[in-house]
C-alpha cells in the first residue's frame, strides 16, 4: 500500500481538529500501542527521558489524561477549557512505504482559553507516523513550544 | 496606606491557631517579607554544578533581589547583586552563562572581579579628585551578607549580620544530608532545566501545602483516583510491573490513616517535613545494580540507613522544598503578594544507575510541569484561595488541624501524627521571628511618626 502526501497532510488536520471539537476517543485511537506523545523542556532537546521533559506520555498516560478531563471532580477543568489549532500546510518530510514509516513536520499556532484567560503558543509538531493494518498511526509525536523556557501557568488541553 | 509599621503589627498577624488573610493579600506586607524576612533568613540561591568551572555564571533573585552566583577564581561560589555600582544596569541577563575572569558591563564598561572587586574604569582620570574613592560604589559590585555551600547547594543571607549558617538549619540539614548520600559517590549534579510554573498566588501558600496531607485525597482525585480505576479496568496484574503513572501518581490517592501514620517532624525556624516512617515514595520498584553500589560505597548497614529514609517533602524555610527520594528540589519564588513562579530542579546521583534519574524526570513532568494533571489542580486551588481572599466576610485563616491547645514549643524537634497542620505554625511561627528581627522597637516606630 502507498501512502500520498495529501493523505499525510490531511492525517495532521483531521486529528488537530478532532483535538479542537473534543472529541478524545477518536483522537485515542489515532495512536499505535506504544505510541508516546513528547513535550520537551528545553530547545532542542534530544533526550526525553533522562532530563524533565513537559510532557513524555505513553498511552496510559494520555488515556488518563483525557478521562480525567470527563471527571467530575476535575477542579481545574470547572468550568472547561478550550482549544483551538490553526496549523501551516504540513511539510512531509519523509515516505517510506517499503517500511511503511512516514515523518510529517506542522507549524501550528496553538490557542488555549478558560475564563478570562487565553494564552498563545507557537508550536512545531512533527509526526512519525506508520501504516499499521492499512491506517496511519502515530507512533510519536513531539511538540516543541516556540518559547519553550518561558513560565507558563496551567496548559490544560493538548497542543 | 502604611498599616503594618510595628512588631506588635506583625506580632498580630499570627495568632497559636489563625493568620491574618493579610499575609498573603497586602502589598505593604509583601514588601515587608522582600526587606526583612528575605534578607535575615538564608535563601537557597542554586546548586554548585550549575557552574563547574571558573567564571561560570547563574543569574537568579533572592526574594525580590538580582543576584549572580558565579564560581571565582579561587574555585568558592560567590553570590553578588546583579548591578553595576555606576548605574544600576543588570550585569549579566542570560540564565547561565561563562564570563572569564571578570565582568564587564555593558553600558560604560566597568568591569569587576568574579568576586565583585573593581577592576577597571574607562578614561578613570575623570574620577580623579572627586572623592569617588570614598563611595561604597568605587568598591565594585556587592556581594550579599553571607554565603554557605552545604554539600553542593548554595544558599546566601542578604543580611551582613544574622543568625549562622548551622543555627538556622540544624537538624533539618539532615533530609539534604540523605539526598547527597543517595549517589554512591556523595555528590549530585543538576539535570537539563528547571520546570518555570507561574502561579496567581501567594508564595507561602504553596509552601504549606507542601506538608498538607488532608488534600492529595480530595484535590487530586481526577488524577490519582482516575489511575486507579484505569488501572482496574485494564486488568492488568497488581504484583507484576506497573505503568508508570500508577508507581508515580496513584499513591496520591492513599487513604487518611496513611498519612496520618506517615508523621510530621518539625525543627526550629520553620523546617519540617512529611514522611517520618513512610511516604509515597516508599514503594517504589528497585533499581537493579544500585543497591549493590551503595553497599560498595557505605557499607551495609549504612546503606540499608540511608535508602531506607522515605522522607516525602523536607521544607527549607522560607521557601524550597526537597525530596530525598525523588532528587527533586521546588523553589518558590515571590514576585508579587499574589505571583510565584515555581522552579521545579532535579538532579543526577553521580554513579548510580540512568534509571534513577530517568525516574526523578518522570516524577518532575507528570507532578510538577504547567501541563501536568496533578499540577492543574493544586493551581486551581491556589488561585481559589488567593480570589476567595478578597472576601471580607472573615478575615482568618485557619491552621488549628491538631494543635494541642496551649502554647506550642517551636524551639525544639517534634514528630507528630502526619496529618497536624503543625508544621503550617511552625512557619508563621518563624515568619513573625525573622520578619521582626530587625525592626525597630514599637516605641522607636511609633515617636518618628510623630
Amino acid at each position: 500500500m502507498t501512502v500520498s502526501k495529501d493523505d499525510l497532510i490531511d492525517f495532521v488536520y483531521d486529528e488537530v481538529r478532532m483535538l479542537d471539537e473534543g472529541r478524545y476517543d477518536d483522537w485515542m485511537a489515532l495512536w499505535t500501542a506504544d505510541g508516546m506523545y513528547w513535550m520537551p523542556l528545553d530547545w532542542k532537546q534530544a533526550d526525553p527521558i533522562h532530563e524533565t521533559s513537559l510532557m513524555w506520555e505513553d498511552q496510559f498516560m494520555l488515556r488518563l489524561r483525557i478521562e480525567r478531563l470527563k471527571g467530575a471532580r476535575t477542579f481545574s477543568q470547572k468550568p472547561k477549557s478550550r482549544c483551538h489549532h490553526v496549523i501551516q500546510r504540513p511539510y512531509v518530510d519523509l515516505i517510506d512505504d517499503e517500511a511503511g514509516k512516514y515523518v510529517v513536520t506542522t507549524q501550528m499556532h496553538y490557542v488555549e482559553t478558560r475564563l478570562d484567560d487565553q494564552f498563545l503558543l507557537a508550536v512545531t509538531a512533527r509526526h512519525d507516523l506508520v501504516l499499521q493494518d492499512g491506517a496511519l498511526k502515530i507512533a510519536q509525536k513531539r511538540v516543541d513550544i516556540l518559547n519553550c523556557d518561558a513560565a507558563f501557568g496551567n496548559i490544560q488541553l493538548l497542543p | 496606606m502604611t498599616t503594618y509599621r510595628t512588631r506588635n503589627d506583625i506580632e498580630a498577624l499570627v495568632t497559636p491557631e489563625q493568620v491574618h488573610r493579610d499575609v498573603y493579600i497586602s502589598d505593604e506586607l509583601f514588601r515587608l517579607e522582600m526587606k526583612h524576612l528575605f534578607a535575615n533568613t538564608w535563601v537557597f540561591v542554586g546548586h554548585d554544578s550549575q557552574v563547574p568551572n571558573k567564571g561560570d555564571y547563574y543569574t537568579t533573585q533572592i526574594g525580590d533581589q538580582p543576584v549572580i552566583m558565579v564560581r571565582h577564581t579561587d574555585n568558592e561560589v560567590k553570590v553578588l547583586y546583579n548591578r553595576c555600582p555606576h548605574k544600576g544596569t543588570k550585569i549579566a541577563i542570560d540564565r547561565n552563562g561563562n564570563t572569564g575572569k571578570f565582568f564587564r558591563c555593558p553600558y560604560h564598561a566597568w568591569s569587576f572581579k568574579t568576586d565583585g572587586c573593581l577592576l577597571a574604569i574607562p578614561l578613570k582620570k575623570g574620577y580623579a579628585d572627586t572623592g569617588f574613592e570614598k563611595t561604597e560604589n568605587s568598591k565594585g559590585m556587592k556581594a550579599v551578607g553571607a554565603v554557605m555551600n552545604y554539600r553542593g547547594f548554595v544558599f546566601a543571607r542578604l543580611a551582613e549580620e544574622g543568625i549562622g549558617f548551622e543555627d538556622y538549619f540544624g537538624g533539618s540539614l539532615s533530609s539534604f544530608d540523605n539526598m547527597v548520600d543517595r549517589s554512591p559517590a556523595g555528590r549530585l549534579e543538576v539535570v537539563g532545566q528547571p520546570l518555570r510554573y507561574m502561579h496567581k498566588c501567594n508564595w507561602k501558600m504553596l509552601v504549606e501545602n507542601q506538608t498538607d496531607t488532608c488534600h492529595p485525597m480530595v484535590a487530586h482525585e481526577s488524577s490519582a483516583g482516575t489511575a486507579v480505576q484505569i488501572f482496574e479496568e485494564l486488568g492488568l496484574p497488581k504484583d507484576g510491573p506497573k505503568p508508570p503513572a500508577m508507581e508515580i501518581i496513584a499513591p496520591f490517592m492513599s487513604p487518611y490513616e496513611f498519612f496520618e501514620d506517615m508523621g510530621i517532624r518539625t525543627w526550629p525556624n520553620g523546617h519540617g517535613h512529611t514522611g517520618v516512617h513512610h511516604s509515597i515514595h516508599s514503594d517504589y520498584s528497585a533499581i537493579p545494580g544500585y543497591f549493590e553500589q551503595m553497599v560498595e560505597a557505605y557499607g551495609e548497614e549504612k546503606a540499608k540507613a540511608i535508602l531506607g529514609e522515605n522522607r516525602h517533602n523536607t521544607v527549607y524555610f522560607p521557601n524550597i522544598m526537597i525530596k530525598g527520594p525523588i532528587q527533586q528540589l521546588r523553589n518558590f519564588i515571590p514576585l508579587g503578594p499574589d505571583k510565584t513562579l515555581v522552579e521545579s530542579w532535579i538532579y543526577r546521583l553521580v554513579d548510580a544507575p540512568d534509571q534513577l534519574v530517568a525516574r526523578t524526570a518522570m516524577y518532575n513532568r507528570m507532578i510538577n510541569a504547567p501541563t501536568s494533571i496533578v499540577g492543574h489542580d493544586d493551581l486551581e486551588m491556589y488561585e481559589r484561595a488567593q480570589e476567595g481572599l478578597a472576601s471580607d466576610g472573615l478575615e482568618w485563616v485557619n491552621v488549628q488541624r491538631l494543635y494541642p491547645g496551649d502554647e506550642e514549643d517551636f524551639d525544639h524537634e517534634a514528630v507528630e501524627n502526619g496529618t497536624t497542620e503543625r508544621q503550617m505554625r511552625n512557619q508563621f511561627h518563624a515568619w513573625v521571628k525573622f520578619m521582626i528581627a530587625t525592626m525597630p522597637d514599637d516605641a522607636a516606630v511609633l515617636e518618628a511618626a510623630e
